[in-house]
């Protein structure tokens, strides 16, 4: 049990990080604003409190493993990644430059701690399952997450992926679904629905939970409730607010993949700050 | 009396008269086990197709190691690259069109972008898959999976080739495609044979022409040529069996000793052999060059020896096309 410290300490990085994430897509002037934001606490509690890592040993054996399935909130996982140490922070403004070592959608080729490369949709679950399976072969401790977007629920290949996962009974391997309910074309629900979301994973054999997934009390309970999980994958339905923490932001299918401008740094930064 | 100038030593001198038929997937089968008894990091993935692929005999030696992944080669490919980036050495089997085709952009980003150990290795590969019909064949592999920047594509001649292509692809570190046959070919090489990834052979010396050929071809260009040496046209005979990373030295020295070529693939003559072969005579030295190989349409069903005359893939195609290119270099 994380102590209330812990988790002010976590809502402090966590504003950190949304700083970050605002000012990089700024000065890169382009990315996905709303998706990055709405995954920040997720990504907070897993690199601050859940997972075990060497930041500069990225491929230390002992590790948990973390693939960013959701590729283009590439922002945040820049953003943890610094301020975990894997690299300098002022890395973040070459975001998406030629020559840079962030690309537009994470590589694991170019950039420390990135482990998969992702950005097309859909592929991040097959990977964390293999990684799964390995890990098990190999008898490690070690824990793999995954984090998707609701709208990636709509490529096949992550009911594909769900299937298999269920039927070698993975047991250290943990999704999280970034439930924020709008992609690019508008709401999940209109775009195509993929409700009741809880059922499906249910229907295909894994442990579900369903939580708010800007707490992060809640999320570091989840992790905890999912490593006791035994026989079977675990996921997390975390709903969360596209855009969250800026309040032009919020619910806003337009900043799906915009940037923003130096007005809205300007007031976001000042939301932020306080 | 056979007046062809056969490779002494890794070329077997009577090849021609008796074929030695093998299947090129039971000698990956077979490998595979060695492989696995050898290294516990290897692992084999396959798409319910196990029994045809013969990763059915890995998976009864080692039944932890092998994952059959149901119907979902996508999902395989994924889970593949992350076995992969775990450390394992994944070895993912099914039928060519299959792997390349349903599941070319996770090869393209979650194996090749990612830079992953993993070896895939493709039968039923062509259009001698035969009767199943043109679903099940592939005239389009070879094209796609070479456009992938980084992919090493490889393309035994026969069994014995594609066990030393299977060693080799393991002990290599990167992502491999490896085209395989449903169909089972005569034998061409001696045990003798040593196969480099990225070095063609060689199979028969020659003055007038060059054949470049892979998989069937090599042995169909073999029977070619010595029909050509009865017309008095003697043909170098090149077995190009990778083709990424391509054997550019050899291309181009072959092209300069005979200044005419010919390339034969049991694939579409669009993006091949007839493709890389071409892409680099054009830019090194241009030679008149013949292509044998699907003529830029689907398969369809029939038996194998049908489908290979009604495709033009015989050794008389191969003739002709030798024919035409001496003929353009006057």
């Amino acid at each position: 049990m994380a102590t209330p410290a812990q988790i002010e300490n976590l809502r402090k990085t966590a504003t950190g990080i949304r700083i970050n994430i605002l000012k990089m897509l700024n000065t890169s002037g382009s990315g996905h604003t709303g998706g990055s934001l709405s995954a920040v606490e997720i990504l907070t509690s897993l690199f601050f409190s859940e997972m075990k890592y060497r930041a500069n040993d990225p491929g230390w054996e002992g590790r948990d493993h973390f693939v960013l399935s959701k590729g283009h909130a590439a922002p945040v996982l820049y953003a943890t990644l610094a301020q975990a140490g894997f690299f300098a922070a002022d890395e973040l403004s070459s975001l998406r430059r030629l020559g840079c070592s962030l690309q537009g959608h994470p590589s694991c080729v170019c950039t420390p701690g990135v482990e998969v490369s992702t950005g097309s949709l859909g592929q991040g679950l097959s990977m964390a399952l293999g990684l799964a399976l390995a890990v098990r072969l190999d008898q490690k401790p070690s824990r793999v997450y995954v984090l998707c977007g609701d709208g990636e629920m709509q490529e096949g290949q992550i009911w594909e992926a769900a299937m298999a996962a269920a039927h070698f009974r993975v047991d250290n391997l943990c999704a999280i679904v970034d439930n924020n309910g709008l992609q690019i074309d508008g709401p999940v629900a209109k775009v195509m629905g993929i409700e009741p979301l809880w059922k499906k994973w249910e229907d295909f054999g894994w442990g579900v939970q369903r939580i708010d997934g800007h707490n992060p009390e809640e999320i570091l309970d989840a992790f905890a409730t999912a490593r006791q999980i035994r026989g079977r994958p675990a996921v997390i339905i975390a709903k969360t607010v596209k855009g969250k923490g800026v309040s032009f932001f919020e619910n806003k299918v337009e900043y799906h993949g915009v940037a923003p401008s130096a007005d809205e740094l300007k007031r976001a930064l000042k939301e932020l700050e306080g | 009396m056979s007046s062809l100038k056969l490779t002494p030593r890794i070329v077997r001198g009577d090849c021609l008269e008796k074929p030695d038929p093998k299947a090129l997937r039971d000698a990956y089968g077979s490998t595979l086990v060695k492989l696995g008894e050898k290294d516990r990091n290897v692992v084999a993935l396959d798409a319910d197709l196990s029994s045809s692929t013969r990763t059915s005999m890995f998976a009864a030696k080692f039944p932890d190691r092998f994952f059959n992944m149901g119907l979902a080669e996508q999902n395989m490919m994924g889970t593949a690259a992350g076995l992969a980036k775990g450390g394992k050495i994944p070895f993912a089997s099914t039928f060519a069109i299959f792997a390349s085709g349903r599941a070319w952009e996770q090869i393209r980003q979650s194996i090749a972008y990612s830079r992953l150990n993993v070896k895939i290795v493709a039968t039923h590969g062509g259009i001698t898959v035969g009767e199943d019909g043109p679903s099940h064949q592939t005239v389009e592999d070879l094209a796609i999976m070479r456009v992938i920047p980084g992919m090493t594509l490889i393309v035994p001649a026969d069994a014995v080739e594609t066990g030393k292509a299977v060693e080799a692809a393991y002990r290599l570190q990167g992502p491999v495609f490896m085209r395989l046959t449903r169909a089972k070919f005569p034998t061409v090489f001696t045990d003798d044979y040593e196969f480099q990834i990225g070095k063609g052979t060689v199979v028969n010396e020659g003055e007038d022409l060059a054949i470049f050929a892979c998989g069937l071809m090599v042995y169909h260009s073999l029977q070619a040529a010595r029909i050509l040496a009865e017309k008095g046209i003697s043909a170098r005979v090149v077995n190009i069996s990778t083709l990424k990373p391509l054997d550019k030295d050899l291309i181009v020295e072959s092209a300069k000793k005979t200044r005419a070529v010919v390339t034969a693939e049991e694939h579409s003559i669009i993006g091949g052999l007839g493709g890389a072969v071409t892409e680099v005579l054009s830019a090194a030295f241009p030679v008149p060059v013949e292509m044998v190989g699907v003529k830029d349409s689907f398969g369809t069903s029939g038996k194998a020896e049908e489908l290979l005359k009604y495709f033009q893939l015989e050794p008389g195609d191969i003739v002709n096309a030798g024919l035409r290119a001496v003929e353009r270099k006057k």
